[in-house]
């Protein structure tokens, strides 16, 4: 099921105008953001068919900022994102891509600083509610309705095993899991939405696991 | 968990509890958290619907002004003359176009299901209780009753105009006040769903062509039409009224004139009255370019 709580329906509270191009547009920034680990120090936003028509309207363009500057949907900076991105000298920049996209709501967000880089294509499927469908060219499906781990690992025998250890010794149940890979032996990506919040010492420890490159968290 | 709006009012009826007791022991069960956890979280959203409308009957405007205001007019109108419609109608329609002009004014709201159709619900609910007297729980009830609803819609079909056009925004937003309203004024689960089907029914077909792309101009008066409609038909079916459609039928229809839909009127400003020459001449005064117009 796409929704799976009341409160997707009966919410969230936000700052206005569009609960798809406004508050689910903030969700998908501040995944990025969170996945990023960081404030970026340059962004680049791809935007697709209603997105891209529609975006200064409906307010698109400061919200996927206010969330990458890690405001929340109701947040009252939201309608100022982009001043206060500037006055950060965060360099935004905004491309309307006429190409068809798979959801009419699509954004795909390349954002970076001096050294690392982090691509995310993310959809708002309605009433606020998104989904992220690509990270760094790994396609994936991620609700955003459970706290999940994003694993980025060698693809190598064992890395899902050392892993999954690691969760079941902390009674840690895997509500839906999705490994992906660039090609045999080469990096690799592991979604693992749970059914609790993951603490930051179990972060740690599956970070020395054996494979692993990089670990982020998603709260849902 | 419940998928379908048969299953819900089966479910009522089985254990004989409300609809919107339903959907309050399925997200406990969802969420493993305490009801008493549920109905705060629940309550916050009421608390913020409820300044919605109390900013918007202090009059807001929107940065572009194209919108808000109107919903002091229709409560001076009410003061003044005997509205041809009724009070309790024109003062619903009066705090859904509010909470929609709040929401122009990028304001707070809560999305109901979504940000473009977040008057219907508030907007009923805050005209039905002077004539119902709900309590506090019957009002925070009424929010659950509504979502359960509009969660079977969002499962089954779509709440995004740009998904499914205005049908799936405030055709749903007004779907789900109408079957709130019944269990409010003491109608039956079943009664609930009848209306339900009886507004979206009405709503079929409503396209998202909004001027500008803003969700201005006609999203604001969509929701008096939305929060209208809600009233008349749970007045239908506390009357007894049924619909020859059975509910999740309608909603199986909804999806699939939606997913027909021609993306000029899902939510790109370019076809329907943003095509128009106002709704064009609107756009390049505000952006300074041309709408582009397909249809």
């Amino acid at each position: 099921m796409k929704y799976n709580s009341v409160f997707d329906i009966i919410g969230p509270v936000m700052i206005g105008p569009s609960s798809s191009h406004t508050a689910g547009a903030a969700r998908i920034g501040k995944a990025a953001r969170n996945l990023f680990g960081e404030e970026p120090a340059w962004v680049k936003i791809y935007l697709y068919e209603s997105f891209a028509k529609t975006y200064k309207g409906h307010g698109t363009d400061f919200a996927l900022v206010g969330g990458l500057l890690g405001f929340d949907t109701d947040d009252p900076r939201m309608s100022k994102a982009l001043d206060i991105a500037k006055q950060k000298n965060i360099k935004v920049e905004f491309i309307e891509d006429d190409a068809k996209a798979d959801h009419p709501n699509t954004a795909r967000l390349v954002i970076g600083n001096s050294s690392e880089e982090l691509e995310l294509v993310g959809i708002s499927i309605g009433g606020g509610k998104v989904e992220i469908t690509e990270l760094n060219g790994f396609a994936l499906r991620l609700s955003g309705n459970h706290p999940a781990i994003l694993i980025m690992h060698n693809d190598r025998f064992g890395a899902i095993a050392s892993v999954t250890r690691i969760l079941a010794k902390y009674e840690i149940n895997i509500g839906h899991m999705e490994v992906n890979r660039k090609d045999v032996g080469k990096e690799a990506l592991m979604v693992i939405e749970v059914d609790q919040n993951v603490e930051d010492r179990i972060l740690q420890e599956l970070e020395n696991a054996d494979h692993i490159m990089q670990i982020s968290k998603i709260v849902s | 968990m419940f998928r379908t709006v048969a299953e819900l009012v089966e479910i009522a009826e089985s254990e004989n509890i409300l609809i919107s007791e339903v959907m309050i022991r399925q997200e406990m069960d969802v969420k493993n958290v305490a009801r008493e956890a549920i109905m705060r979280d629940m309550e916050k959203n009421l608390n913020v619907m409820e300044k919605a409308v109390e900013d918007a009957l202090q009059g807001v405007q929107s940065v572009t002004g194209l919108t808000g205001g109107d919903a002091v007019l229709i409560q001076n109108y009410m003061k003044e003359k005997t509205p041809l419609s009724g009070n309790l109608l024109l003062d619903a329609v009066s705090k859904a176009m509010g909470t929609n002009e709040v929401n122009a004014a990028m304001g707070t709201i809560c999305a109901t299901p979504t940000a473009g159709s977040a008057g219907c619900v508030p907007g009923t609910l805050f005209a039905v209780k002077n004539q119902l007297n709900p309590t506090r729980e019957q009002m925070i009830r009424y929010l659950f009753t509504a979502g359960a609803f509009g969660f079977v819609v969002a499962n089954n079909a779509f709440i995004s105009g740009a998904a499914g056009g205005c049908q799936a925004e405030v055709g749903s937003a007004g779907a789900m006040a109408s079957a709130a309203i019944v269990e409010m004024a003491g109608g039956t689960a079943q009664q609930s769903a009848e209306a339900f089907a009886m507004t979206l029914k009405n709503m079929l077909g409503l396209v998202c062509d909004p001027v500008a792309g803003l969700v201005e101009v006609p999203c604001v008066k969509r929701n008096a039409a939305g929060s209208t409609l809600a009233i008349v038909s749970a007045d239908m079916a506390l009357a007894g009224v049924t619909s020859r459609i059975p509910c999740d039928e309608v909603i199986g229809a909804m999806y699939r004139i939606g997913k027909t839909m021609p993306s000029a009127l899902r939510e790109t400003g370019e076809g329907g009255l943003a095509a128009t020459p106002t709704g064009q001449a609107i756009k390049e005064k505000i952006f300074g370019i041309a709408a582009t117009v397909k249809e």
